[in-house]
């Protein structure tokens, strides 16, 4: 063993601050989000966060662009929706480099023998993703914002345009907080990342498809109340739903005359019940598992 | 200060086990040896000591804290080395026991320069940049021990930290254990199932057995009279004894036996040069080994202070 000299210099004892249980959450919480984006990781890990980061940059210079040319605007909500896609996969992925790597390397015990608890671990670590898949939204976003703000001449114009940011934030907010509640759920109950993610990935799809089959049921046999309520069968729609009701949005991608009605409200109880369901869960798997 | 007093302290797992039953003892600061037989009870005694698990009765205390009420302040003072692996491959040590020294409150600096001495004062420097998963075993544990120092604890847990070490690496963790001991100032608790493995490091051991408490007492009041040498001659044993009590050594009647504390190596010679003097036949003459070991066995069980 190349490490066997204990090189004799003499222990330094610390007699400075400890900093304490809320403190070591917010230090797990910024190091998740780090480790969400491959810092402080190796090139490799790098490599996937990073490519949805382009992806979603490209697509916001892209409207950005179209729109300055003249051509129509994708908007702040369009760009979410299209960008969910990415999303999704950017919780089964990273959801799972989060939680079932501490999982697989037994690390548990080090943290839950420190100042945190078991309950702020899990949340921090739920934060982190939350947090990092807002920005994965935020960041083209605000690119978009850029682009387009100060084209308009008048401030009422910039005002408009501020207002439709601070919109678009808001509902990737309400993605963000649905997506990555599932996706840390079930990143913690394994301890392998490609199980996970697999899952992970095959709920958002299953569910999209049971949700567009609702649909088309729903027009096939011109059931207007299957129409309205089948969104609420996917996280994807789900999260539609909810914007076209609390923001009084059109969703012309499901049918040219496709509302939600009265359903609305349910949406924006399914959305809260559903992620509300996976914080908690995540929290009781967390006070069960041992190591 | 009492390091660590336990009072009746009882933990019974749901399913039905005893970890530990009845179990007092008080320990005072130092190397403590904590010994006992896989299962015995000495993992679930350092969670209960760290808060991690509820005893089902009894108390206990920690650095004169209660573990189930000051959880956080217990933890932030005590550092712990689990058993099992517990450190991600695709880390660098330096990276990692930085972090670990976040979450147990240091601020970003201060967290960085204590994880680079931390690893320097358990021998790793060089390699700190590497990632763990290519790391040997006694490396690995090496970082174990490191992110369990980082914080500067007043007490370490440690749990069976010679684990899967050849005797070159256990020896030099050992070395390593009674140095943060003696020279950092730090007091350990070093739980392993080898008792001839911590007798050698520690001031003191406390011996558990299926949950309960062997034995606790300070290493020096147990091996004192340790060794002793035996002899038996046919005829001539009331000479011999005056002879060797002339010799100033201090002779002990146990049945037909001679029993002279093994003061020096001379000892020997000082035996036979008596037994040859006085021309007398020499039967036997054997070193008796009071091994700490079972000193535990013929032990009584009862409360004990260290």
């Amino acid at each position: 063993m190349s490490s066997g000299v204990i090189h004799d210099i003499g222990y330094q004892r610390y007699s400075g601050p400890r900093l304490g249980r809320a403190y070591a959450t917010r230090a797990l919480y910024s190091h998740g989000l780090r480790t969400a984006f491959g810092l402080g990781r190796s090139a490799k890990a790098k490599i996937f966060p990073w490519l949805v980061v382009g992806i979603v940059a490209l697509i916001a210079i892209i409207a950005t662009a179209v729109r300055a040319l003249g051509g129509g605007f994708l908007g702040y909500f369009g760009f979410v929706d299209v960008a969910a896609f990415l999303a999704v996969l950017f919780c089964a992925v990273v959801g799972p480099e989060l939680v079932s790597r501490d999982l697989r390397s037994g690390v548990l015990p080090l943290y839950f023998s420190r100042p945190l608890t078991r309950s702020d671990y899990a949340l921090a670590k739920w934060a982190a993703l939350v947090s990092a898949v807002w920005l994965v939204f935020a960041g083209p976003q605000l690119i978009m914002f850029l682009g387009g703000a100060f084209s308009g001449g008048t401030f009422g114009d910039f005002m408009d345009e501020l207002g439709q940011f601070g919109q678009g934030l808001a509902y990737a907010a309400i993605v963000a907080l649905l997506f990555a509640s599932i996706g840390v759920l079930v990143g913690s109950l394994s301890g392998r990342r490609a199980v996970a993610a697999a899952i992970i990935a095959a709920f958002f799809l299953l569910s999209q498809a049971v949700a567009g089959i609702l649909l088309g049921l729903g027009y096939g046999v011109d059931e207007a109340a299957l129409r309205r309520a089948s969104l609420l069968f996917s996280p994807q729609t789900l999260v539609q739903g909810v914007q076209a009701w609390v923001f009084d949005r059109q969703l012309d991608q499901f049918g040219p005359e496709f509302t939600v009605g009265s359903f609305g409200p349910l949406y924006a109880a399914t959305w809260l019940v559903f992620t509300a369901v996976s914080v908690l869960l995540l929290l009781l798997r967390y006070k069960k598992v041992a190591r | 200060m009492t390091l660590i007093a336990t009072e009746a302290l009882t933990k019974r797992y749901p399913n039905g086990v005893n970890a530990l039953s009845d179990f007092t003892v008080q320990v005072e600061p130092g190397i403590i040896g904590l010994v006992g037989a896989n299962g015995a009870g000495k993992s679930t005694l350092i969670k209960i000591l760290l808060g991690l698990v509820e005893p089902t009765a009894g108390k206990v205390r920690v650095l004169d804290l209660e573990p189930g009420r000051d959880a956080e302040q217990i933890r932030s003072r005590v550092g712990y080395m689990p058993e099992h692996d517990c450190l991600p491959p695709d880390v660098a040590a330096a990276e990692f026991v930085t972090h670990m020294g976040r979450i147990s409150g240091l601020p970003r600096t201060t967290a960085r320069e204590r994880a680079s001495e931390a690893l320097r004062h358990v021998g790793l420097y060089e390699e700190r940049y590497r990632q763990i998963g290519g790391y040997s075993t006694g490396m690995k544990q090496r970082v174990k021990l490191a992110q369990a120092l980082v914080a500067d604890p007043d007490l370490l847990l440690l749990d069976e930290p010679t684990n899967g070490l050849d005797p070159a690496g256990r020896d030099a963790m050992l070395d390593l254990i009674q140095r943060i001991g003696t020279e950092f100032g730090i007091s350990l608790v070093v739980c392993s199932h080898l008792l001839g493995e911590v007798e050698r490091i520690c001031d003191s051991l406390v011996a558990i057995d299926s949950g309960r408490l062997l034995r606790a007492d300070a290493v020096s009041s147990m091996t004192t009279a340790r060794d002793v040498l035996a002899v038996e001659v046919s005829e001539g044993r009331d000479q011999l004894v005056d002879r060797l009590n002339g010799l100033g050594l201090s002779v002990r009647l146990e049945g037909e036996l001679l029993l002279v504390p093994l003061e020096s190596a001379d000892t020997y010679d000082v035996i036979l040069g008596a037994v040859a003097d006085l021309d007398l036949p020499l039967h036997r003459l054997d070193q008796r080994r009071h091994r700490i070991a079972e000193l535990f066995q013929s032990a009584p069980q009862e409360a004990a202070h260290v």
